[in-house]
């Protein structure tokens, strides 16, 4: 019996998220005694089978055809139907990436199977069902999503919620290579090209520090309290959003429900009161610092450490004792 | 000159809890049920963006905009809240053997209903629901219609049997090229929804919702609702967390002072 993991490539690179998910996906391979398979996509993108069989993958079906080289939803669904009405496998993950929500609902509609969505934890019961944790409502009301009868159980996993392995290039695995014929026709919806720009700052679910801040930071202005309490930690700067639609962050810094899962050692709000489609994407974190005016927001009941106050008059302090603290530790240094 | 091109325009739409309330809804520990008492009940807001999309295009090329819902009989102001914007006619499926329905039972339900209403070039979707927030009911809705689709559209052209659409990236975004007809999600990137002018709101009244059983759309017993649905919620709960939560309140010369010494001893001095 296999799991299978699908692995999105972009310009023939594997996404982080797909590599986090086959960390995810070989702790419940192993305790199913499953084997874990990984489905790729693309054209000349074989050199990628070894890494996704370091990262955790038994085995890796490759697909290769030049109209494949970009996400093609019509043939990628319809080669991702047919190999799993073949294989069987009890289970196929999906990254919660643009992709891969595009792709994975269709190809659950092809194989007439249920499909979860914005997962953020999924775990194996003792009937070897696959318990999704999905959050609904904004993030408020956590559901356990089950596919009791049909197969291949299949969901998409939100980025962020595991951490990537680390690779083990000396792992062995097979690469079982399907030929498909593809054609020029079959691409109704048809993808001409990938217009990306990766930010050039550290991504924030990459960050050990994390500084963001909400709508009680009232302006553009005020927000640069965050931004610079972030650069004396060397901390990434996220925010609510709010702070997104006031266009005080960029929609990659957006941390909730329909933003990112972060999970850094120290998480510092400010500002932000804490409602759950924000705080669903901070709940991991190692410690949960905040600060906000009102005493009654619901940040408190979510933190370790919460101030209430002034956030203009407590930080800009905060900020100042820990420049300090760096330019003494550096005085200190050789 | 570009020969103006009349399309047949469908819009599905949910009525959902009204996302600035959100934070109200509760779970009944012993029924696992959702209290939404006190939370008002809107159009979900990506749909609003998907009628004005297509009341966009039909008044720049011309054409027909239906919109179509599925829910319980309150969803009926959903849909005359689409007339009012100016939708031209708004289909209702209710049927309480839908209610349980996942996201498959309910694309397969308005795939059946689209069907009925006739053909079509472009049905649009919001991208994603404030309640389940799947964003699966549109692919699914294609595969059922036999039509390709591209998810997230923050911008679309149409010309001809084509649409050029850009679908929204983590950083960027994807160009794709569409044949129609076709299903399309939409982001709020796409437009700014207009709030529905008196004399429209007038209109609505005028016209009637028409409600569908699920014997209407063709749909058996067995493809709709619980049934129908191959995946369940097996257990809700609210989300428990377990911090410290140790909280200052004082001066903030203290309270800067006091968040320096922990934030220090976290980072390990």
């Amino acid at each position: 019996m296999e799991l299978w993991v699908y692995a999105e490539q972009r310009r023939g690179k594997l996404v982080s998220a797909s590599l986090e998910l086959l960390g995810l996906a070989r702790g419940i391979a192993d305790k199913a005694r499953w084997a874990l398979s990984s489905v790729l996509l693309g054209h000349n993108v074989e050199v990628l089978c070894k890494e996704l069989i370091a990262h955790g993958a038994d085995r890796v079906y490759l697909v290769e055809h030049p109209l494949l080289e970009l996400y093609q939803c019509e043939p990628y669904s319809r080669i991702l139907a047919k190999l799993a009405s073949e294989a069987k496998p009890e289970a196929i993950l999906f990254p919660h990436t643009a992709v891969g929500s595009d792709l994975a609902p269709r190809v659950a509609a092809k194989l007439r199977t249920g499909l979860s969505a914005h997962v953020v934890n999924i775990e194996l019961d003792e009937r070897r069902l696959l318990r999704q944790i999905v959050p609904g409502f904004g993030g408020s009301i956590m559901a356990v999503v089950l596919c009791p009868e049909r197969r291949p159980q299949m969901a998409t996993i939100m980025p962020g919620v595991a951490r990537k392995p680390k690779p083990d290039w000396s792992r062995r695995g097979e690469v079982i290579r399907v030929e498909e014929e593809v054609s020029e026709e079959e691409l109704r919806a048809r993808t001409l090209e990938l217009v990306e720009e990766p930010p050039e700052e550290k991504p924030l679910e990459e960050a050990d520090i994390v500084v963001a801040g909400g709508w009680g930071l009232r302006s553009r202005e005020g927000f640069r309290i965050v931004e610079e309490l972030a650069e004396a930690l060397s901390a990434a700067v996220g925010g609510t959003r709010p702070a997104l639609d006031e266009g005080w962050i960029k929609p990659h810094q957006m941390i909730g429900h329909s933003g990112k899962t972060i999970r850094p050692k120290l998480y510092i709000a400010i500002g932000i009161s804490g409602e759950m489609h924000h705080t669903v994407g901070i709940l991991d974190s190692g410690v949960i610092v905040a600060v906000n005016n009102d005493p009654s927001a619901p940040i408190f009941e979510v933190c370790d450490y919460g101030v209430v106050g002034d956030a203009f008059e407590v930080i800009p302090r905060l900020t100042s004792m820990l420049r300090e603290l760096r330019g003494a530790q550096l005085k200190q240094e050789p | 000159m570009v020969k103006q091109v009349p399309y047949e325009l469908v819009v599905c739409i949910k009525q959902v809890p009204d996302p600035r309330f959100i934070s109200r809804i509760r779970i009944n520990p012993e029924t696992k049920t959702i209290i939404r008492e006190g939370v008002p009940a809107v159009i979900n807001p990506l749909d609003k963006h998907a009628l004005e999309e297509a009341l966009r295009i039909r008044e720049q090329h011309g054409g027909r905009v239906t919109v179509v819902s599925m829910g319980p009989l309150q969803a009926e102001d959903a849909c005359k809240e689409a007339l009012a914007m100016g939708a031209d006619r708004a289909v209702l499926i209710t049927d309480r053997r839908l209610a349980g329905s996942d996201t498959l039972a309910t694309a397969l339900a308005l795939s059946k209903a689209i069907r009925r209403i006739g053909g079509f070039d472009l049905v649009l979707c919001g991208a994603e629901t404030v309640d389940g927030s799947t964003g699966q009911v549109p692919p699914q809705l294609a595969e059922f219609l036999g039509v390709p689709h591209v998810t997230r559209v923050f911008s679309l052209a149409l010309k001809g049997r084509e649409a050029e659409a850009k679908a929204a990236l983590e950083y960027g975004y994807r160009r794709v090229l569409l044949r129609l007809p076709a299903v399309v999600s939409v982001i709020r990137e796409i437009n700014e929804p207009r709030i529905p002018s008196v004399s429209g709101i007038l209109r609505a009244h005028q016209i009637p919702v028409e409600k569908w059983t699920i014997e209407d759309i063709g749909l058996s017993e067995d493809e709709a609702g619980i049934k129908g649905s191959p995946t369940i919620v097996s257990d809700v709960y609210e989300i428990e967390v377990r911090r410290k939560r140790e909280v200052f309140q004082g001066p903030p010369e203290e309270a800067a002072r006091w968040l320096f010494e922990r934030i220090v001893s976290v980072l390990g001095g």
